[in-house]
């Protein structure tokens, strides 16, 4: 079977969940071989993504990949289309991810499918458009299929791969050194995982009230090991940080469970969160249109059913 | 500095969104156009650019006829003139189309600084941005929410997954804005008025030298196999809270294996 690459997604040198979900839809659809941008690369890394079914594991683990912006992961991509003749190329649809997959596409003359959902035989992404109002199949005619897939789309599943390694040298090009980051800048983060990654997301909205009552949506978060999210009108009334967005201007969710905390549900916000699998909401409003979405919706006033959910989700665990 | 900002109309996210059953492309018609929200906070950035550095700030849009809506609210907002890429041959370019269609005009009208929008609302792709630093050569400055110009050095805060980078790069050079970068300006009335004065000149593809086998429906990268409405979600169930709200819903989360 042909070769599929996967691009790495690691922090502090651990592999991302969703590089293994992505290793899992390449199995299915050929032998994935995962591409290690950058450094940071451990024998328990080529491990962990053996464990997932990587059959080859190219490791390009000079500083210079990740000291400019973007370019140099896609010139590297480049290189092993070229060399390894690649069936397609499954990155990550986050944000960065798609601009790796945007400048792939131009260097190799292929098409690019963004934010797909699920891939099947023939390469055919299911798209999910429009606020969730549509669903598409998708497919690249022209080159490699380059693919962006969001992050939940499929369960990681291990089955191991031979793990091979080689290692690769790329030798960037002037333009790919054009865009210099000097200076990296971590924001407060704590133990919570990453939005766009979680399995679980809590969000709160307008009725959360202020800044402090965002303790209750943290608080339960904390009791599932869940990501927070905020609605837009939380963020523009600066109770929440704005890169917790979710929506259409924000960031998109796709988790197993999404749960609403006053939130109204207006298709700005479903845009960002209606290809969660499970929907629950907490609203006052019984005509908020978040209820049409939710699987199970309280309404109640979320400063009484929150703390008691948390309270209950701790009791059961 | 010579500032083309790209603007692009989207159908508004607040009325019925659909695909044509014809070519499975977006349909235009059926939804009111107005200008995509982030390329709002492109034109305001390009003007609080000119007015820090000077210069021109320039309206590039790629779209059928009815954009000039969009143009006309960019230049009320400030923008000097406009450029119009319309041609029926781009009807149903897909993003490397797009892309390579938009560098071309970029390349003919020529810049210091391209400034987009990080997405937009209708395709959502965000890949525009890349694209056009790749297809023009120039450094890539995406998804900034704080841009500083001096001289020939353009500096950028762009933003991350654990917090952001701070990037450096010499002009020309493309950039992107997210959303929280500043507060676009409403057109005054003042504004408004001016707007129907200024320049906008339309381009058909051959003004632009586009090769028409590179962009419309026919040339894209990527096509629509099928389309369907989601079906709607099956109902769920509603309680009301009769102070065991938070207990039930740990029932539902617990006969879903979520706890």
């Amino acid at each position: 079977m042909s070769e599929i690459l996967v691009l790495v997604e690691h922090v502090d040198g651990e592999v991302k969940k969703v590089t293994l979900e992505l290793l899992t839809l390449a199995r299915s659809l050929g032998t994935p071989a995962a591409v290690w941008a950058g450094p940071g690369h451990s024998a328990a890394a080529s491990a962990k993504l053996a464990e997932y079914g990587a059959d080859k594991i190219y490791v390009a683990d000079s500083a210079d990949i990740v000291d400019y912006v973007v370019a140099p992961k896609a010139e590297l991509l480049a290189q092993l289309v070229s060399s390894a003749s690649p069936a397609a190329v499954l990155v990550a649809a986050t944000a960065e991810g798609k601009e790796i997959a945007g400048r792939l596409a131009v260097k190799t003359d292929s098409g690019v499918i963004t934010d797909a959902v699920g891939l099947g035989e023939g390469f055919i992404a299911d798209q999910s458009i429009f606020g969730g109002g549509v669903n598409v199949h998708s497919r690249v005619t022209k080159g490699t299929p380059i693919v962006a897939v969001r992050p939940n789309s499929t369960a990681p599943v291990a089955s191991a791969g031979a793990g091979t390694e080689e290692q690769v040298s790329v030798s960037l090009s002037d333009a790919a050194r054009a865009a210099k980051i000097v200076d990296r800048v971590k924001q407060e983060k704590g133990a919570r995982p990453e939005l766009t990654e979680a399995a679980i997301v809590v969000s709160g909205g307008r009725g959360v009230g202020s800044a402090e009552n965002f303790s209750v949506i943290e608080g339960l978060a904390d009791s599932l090991g869940a990501a927070v999210g905020a609605s837009r009108a939380a963020t523009d009334a600066g109770w929440y940080p704005h890169q917790f967005q979710v929506g259409q201007t924000g960031k998109t969710v796709s988790p197993q469970l999404y749960i609403a905390a006053g939130i109204s549900g207006a298709i700005q916000h479903r845009a960002g969160m209606q290809t969660a699998k499970t929907i629950v909401a907490v609203n006052k409003d019984p005509e908020a249109p978040i209820f049409e979405l939710a699987d199970y919706g309280v309404v109640g006033d979320l400063h009484q059913v929150v703390p008691q959910l948390t309270d209950e989700v701790t009791k059961r665990k | 500095m010579n500032i083309v900002v790209c603007v692009k109309q989207v159908p508004d996210t607040a009325t019925e969104r659909k695909l044509r059953s014809d070519d499975k492309t977006l349909d235009r018609d059926a939804a009111d156009g107005v200008v995509n929200e982030l390329c709002e906070y492109a034109v305001e950035e390009a003007l609080k650019l000119k007015e820090a550095h000077g210069g021109e700030v320039t309206v590039l849009t790629m779209g059928p006829g009815k954009a000039t809506d969009t143009i006309r609210k960019a230049l009320a907002m400030g923008a000097d003139k406009a450029v119009h890429l319309s041609d029926d041959a781009l009807h149903g370019s897909d993003a490397l189309s797009t892309s390579y269609a938009m560098a071309q005009t970029l390349k003919k009208i020529g810049f210091d600084l391209v400034v987009l929008g990080a997405e937009s609302t209708d395709a959502r792709t965000g890949v525009l941005a890349a694209m056009l630093a790749e297809r023009l050569g120039v450094p890539q400055l995406t998804l900034a929410n704080k841009v500083d110009v001096s001289g020939s050095s353009i500096a950028v805060q762009r933003i991350t997954d654990y917090g952001f980078d701070k990037v450096e790069a010499t002009l020309p050079a493309v950039v992107s804005v997210v959303e929280k970068i500043n507060e676009p300006r409403y057109p005054s009335f003042k504004g408004i008025m001016a707007a129907k004065k200024k320049p906008v000149e339309t381009l058909a593809i051959g003004d632009a030298e586009i090769d028409g086998a590179q962009v419309g429906l026919g040339a894209a990268w990527t096509e629509v196999v099928d389309f369907a409405a989601a079906p709607p979600r099956a109902a769920g169930t509603i309680v009301k809270d009769e102070g065991d709200g938070g207990a039930k819903l740990a029932d539902f989360l617990a006969s879903k294996k979520f706890i």
